[in-house]
């Protein structure tokens, strides 16, 4: 909504009216902080060297955290690009003109959508080996990320390549080309550009659902930290429980909203661009953007 | 742009932490004591079976626990586990001519420890894994190399006066789900409140809120908790079941199981099984090793 | 399967405490969603700036996150709630913010002209979007709001791990009682969530295609 079109353009005494509930609302702000530091500090969470951990390289906690997030990233990058590629071959299939080919996508689209991806990772891991297909953990847990993830997104590139003018297609066979040229030449490269806005919202989704490998044995990023309050439990208790669980809560939110600015200026520029003046920008949708949880503890323990 | 700024200033503040006197946990970092246990150069195994086929790769792995203070806990640092089973397992290699370094570690938590065997994606098993029936079942138990109790852990002054089992009932009792004791507490304590989290860590948390009254498990795994609490928990030091721990192994492979019983035997005759406990649980809990339980060749 | 009826009463409490922590959880998003979306597009600029902080911090958050800072968190400012209220408002919290996006995404694609109309005949910001905005945006984010609270039943499963017993902490404590049975129990498990999702799903599916038709 560029121009507001549900109220006036506030006049003067609106926005003095406006600037007052501002001002109560910053001080209720401002007094509910107070109160949560107050606390914090009467528990003993502020304290200076409780925080430090988070930095001290001699307790391995920054080396900790930086090679399960690393964990992470990996994960989420190879999900990622290997969900994308078969995504779109499954968007493909599923614009088929053979019945048969339409069908057999639209269940595998329909089966991952259905079942929880935790079950899925733990079928792979556990349930294969059964048939003598031994998965490591990040293969296990990329392997059920790829899986899910290539679903939604097939529905989202099919989405995607509809919502390209049908003169575009109409003009290609016109010219002489071949289903699959219209397809690969035509259609999908300006599909995929629009779709990029959307592909990088996904990323955020994955990233929170890689939490998911820790019921594989998978170092990710909140295993990484729960293994830290758990080695510290030995010597320390839970002094340092608190701050680490919120460092890695404020890496997940750094790292994820950075990605969705970046979704937002790629967005932006995508839209400028005349050749792909398209109708409406693609946005993910809001039950997709929600994920499996993340680190979900329904493992078998 | 202004995310970064953020970024850098509190990476700012942190390193301004990091110089006035870093963390408490810093200060004491020091190296956990190296495990000392002597390889076997030459090894001999008839062929084909399983402790020919180890000796041979050079490599095995074992399954273990990855969140038992004292017994299997991951060290972030190494991404490798520490702990008394860790040992125990690491005896057991040496015997086959595996250094410590040649063992991969898996982590197997309550519920994957029989499928992990069975599908041979471990060569064995050693993660405070009780002998049951039940689980004779799926697979064969050597050992025990340890007897353990259930029991509780309250805060600090007992304030709730609770001595034992019987006490639980109208009170708040938190163990993790899918665990032994858990099961216990269900069937033969039902007046007791139960609160089943994942991972014991979260039930020390609420015991230290005051959101539960007490925590129930092996005593071996509380004890590793009132050590770290800092004078916050206490045991209350009244076992009242026999959970005899033993390494799990393949169904049907009784020649790798006498093996393991053999090398059980040995260590206790030679003393390195209370030096494994001595360097592990034992330094934990500042308990002497106990007299090691004999092994069950049934 | 003989073992998943014997453990009947079991799958079943579990599965009432799984529809009641949904509901509740679901209920709360879709009112706090539903104020969050109006404060977006509202006129007051501090209000919609608190509504996108809002949303931006949840949707950027692993659920897992929400639930320790809910559950371990709040003691630390003295402030303790009880496990399952913990879970409905861990779980709620975390779907208003996507209830917000569905709705917002729906008060965008009514055509303007409404919102025009209905200014131009005198309503307020809020009777515009109560009389006019609202009943039509939401037509068309039923679809995907239904959607939402399906995988908000899939994600009510994080409670599992915060001492909230319902259907896949089951997994763990019958796969203790009999490992042999691991396979059973993940299908009985998977069986009794898609009795709750798939008519969720079915719903959503056929009021998609009225909606369609109204257009």
């Amino acid at each position: 909504m560029t121009t507001p079109v549900l109220f006036d353009i506030p006049g003067p005494r609106a926005r003095a009216r406006i600037r007052i509930g501002t001002g109560i609302g910053i001080l209720l702000i401002l007094g509910i902080l107070a109160v949560v530091l107050v606390r914090l500090a009467g528990n003993g969470q502020l304290e200076a060297q409780r925080w430090a951990v988070l930095f001290d390289a001699r307790t391995g906690v920054p080396q900790t955290l930086g090679r399960a997030l690393v964990n992470t990233l990996q994960v989420a990058a190879v999900g990622m690009v290997v969900a994308t590629l078969l995504g779109l071959l499954l968007a493909v299939g599923r614009l088929s003109d053979h019945r048969p080919v339409r069908w057999l996508v639209g269940t595998y689209i329909e089966f991952f959508r259905a079942i929880p991806l935790l079950v899925v990772i733990f079928a792979l891991y556990f349930v294969l080996p059964k048939y003598d297909i031994e998965l490591s953990a990040f293969q296990a847990l990329a392997g059920g990320l790829i899986l899910y993830n290539s679903a939604v997104l097939a529905e989202i590139f099919r989405a995607g390549i509809l919502s390209i003018d049908k003169g575009q297609r109409e003009a290609a066979f016109g010219i002489g080309m071949r289903k699959y040229q219209v397809m690969s030449l035509v259609l999908l490269p300006q599909a995929t550009r629009r779709m990029l806005p959307v592909l990088i919202a996904q990323l955020v989704v994955l990233l929170k659902d890689s939490s998911l490998g820790f019921i594989i044995g998978y170092f990710e990023l909140l295993r990484g930290a729960r293994s830290l309050v758990e080695f510290f439990s030995l010597s320390f208790g839970n002094q340092y429980t608190f701050q680490l669980y919120v460092a890695a809560g404020l890496i997940y939110i750094v790292i994820n909203v950075l990605l969705s600015q970046l979704a937002n200026l790629v967005e932006r520029r995508t839209r400028r661009r005349p050749t792909t003046a398209g109708t409406q920008a693609m946005e993910l949708p809001a039950d997709v953007q929600m994920g499996q949880g993340g680190g979900a503890a329904a493992s078998p323990r | 742009m202004r995310t970064t700024r953020y970024a850098a200033s509190l990476a700012a503040l942190g390193l301004m932490l990091a110089a006035c006197g870093g963390s408490e946990a810093g200060n004491q970092a020091e190296d956990a004591a190296d495990s000392n246990v002597e390889v076997q150069e030459e090894v001999d195994f008839e062929a084909g079976t399983t402790m020919a086929e180890l000796a041979e790769a050079g490599s095995m792995t074992v399954g273990t626990k990855f969140d038992q203070p004292g017994f299997g806990l991951l060290n972030p640092n190494t991404e490798t586990p520490e702990g008394f089973d860790v040992e125990i397992a690491k005896l057991i290699a040496a015997e086959l001519g595996i250094a410590p370094e040649d063992i991969e570690w898996t982590e197997t938590v309550s519920a994957n420890r029989e499928p992990f065997l069975q599908n041979g994606q471990v060569d064995m098993v050693v993660a405070t894994y009780t002998i049951n029936d039940a689980r004779k079942e799926l697979i064969d138990f050597a050992g025990p190399y340890y007897e353990a109790g259930q029991d509780i852990m309250v805060a600090a002054g007992n304030p709730e006066g609770i001595e034992g089992p019987e006490d639980l009932a109208g009170k708040n009792v938190c163990s993790v789900e899918g665990s032994t004791p858990a099961q216990n507490i269900r069937d033969n304590y039902p007046e007791a409140t139960l609160t089943l989290f994942d991972v014991y860590s979260k039930c020390a948390d609420a015991l230290a809120n005051g959101q539960v009254d007490a925590v129930t498990t092996d005593n071996v795994i509380l004890t590793g908790l009132v050590a770290g609490s800092d004078g916050a928990f206490e045991l209350v030091g009244n076992p009242f079941t026999e959970e005899p721990y033993g390494i799990g192994v393949p169904k049907g492979d009784d020649e790798f199981r006498a093996f393991i019983n053999d090398t059980l035997e040995e260590a206790y005759e030679s003393g390195a099984w209370a030096d494994a406990w001595d360097r592990t649980a034992g330094a934990i809990s500042g308990q002497e090793a106990p007299e090691p339980p004999a092994v069950d060749r049934y | 399967m003989q073992f998943l009826a014997d453990n009947f009463d079991l799958l079943w409490d579990a599965f009432l405490t799984t529809l009641s922590l949904s509901l509740l959880a679901g209920l709360l998003a879709l009112v706090l969603g539903t104020l969050l979306a109006a404060a977006r597009v509202s006129p007051i600029p501090p209000l919609r700036g608190l509504a996108s902080f809002y949303v931006e911090t949840f949707r950027n958050t692993p659920l897992t996150v929400v639930f320790f800072f809910l559950i371990f968190g709040l003691p630390q400012i003295d402030f303790i709630l009880g496990f399952y209220t913990g879970a409905v408002l861990s779980l709620g919290l975390y779907t208003a913010a996507f209830v917000c996006e569905a709705v917002r995404s729906g008060i965008n694609s009514v055509s303007t002209g409404q919102a025009e109309a209905s200014r131009a005949i005198g309503l307020t910001f809020g009777q515009s979007l109560r009389e006019v905005v609202l009943p039509q945006a939401f037509r068309t984010v039923v679809p995907p709001l239904g959607n939402v609270f399906i995988a908000m039943v899939k994600n009510s499963s994080i409670a599992a791990g915060f001492a909230t017993s319902e259907l896949s902490s089951l997994l763990p404590r019958l796969v203790n009682a009999d490992a042999g049975q691991l396979t059973a129990v993940l299908l009985g498990v998977v069986i009794a969530y898609m009795i709750i999702t798939l008519p969720l799903a079915f719903g959503v599916h056929r009021l998609e295609r009225r909606v369609a038709i109204l257009r």
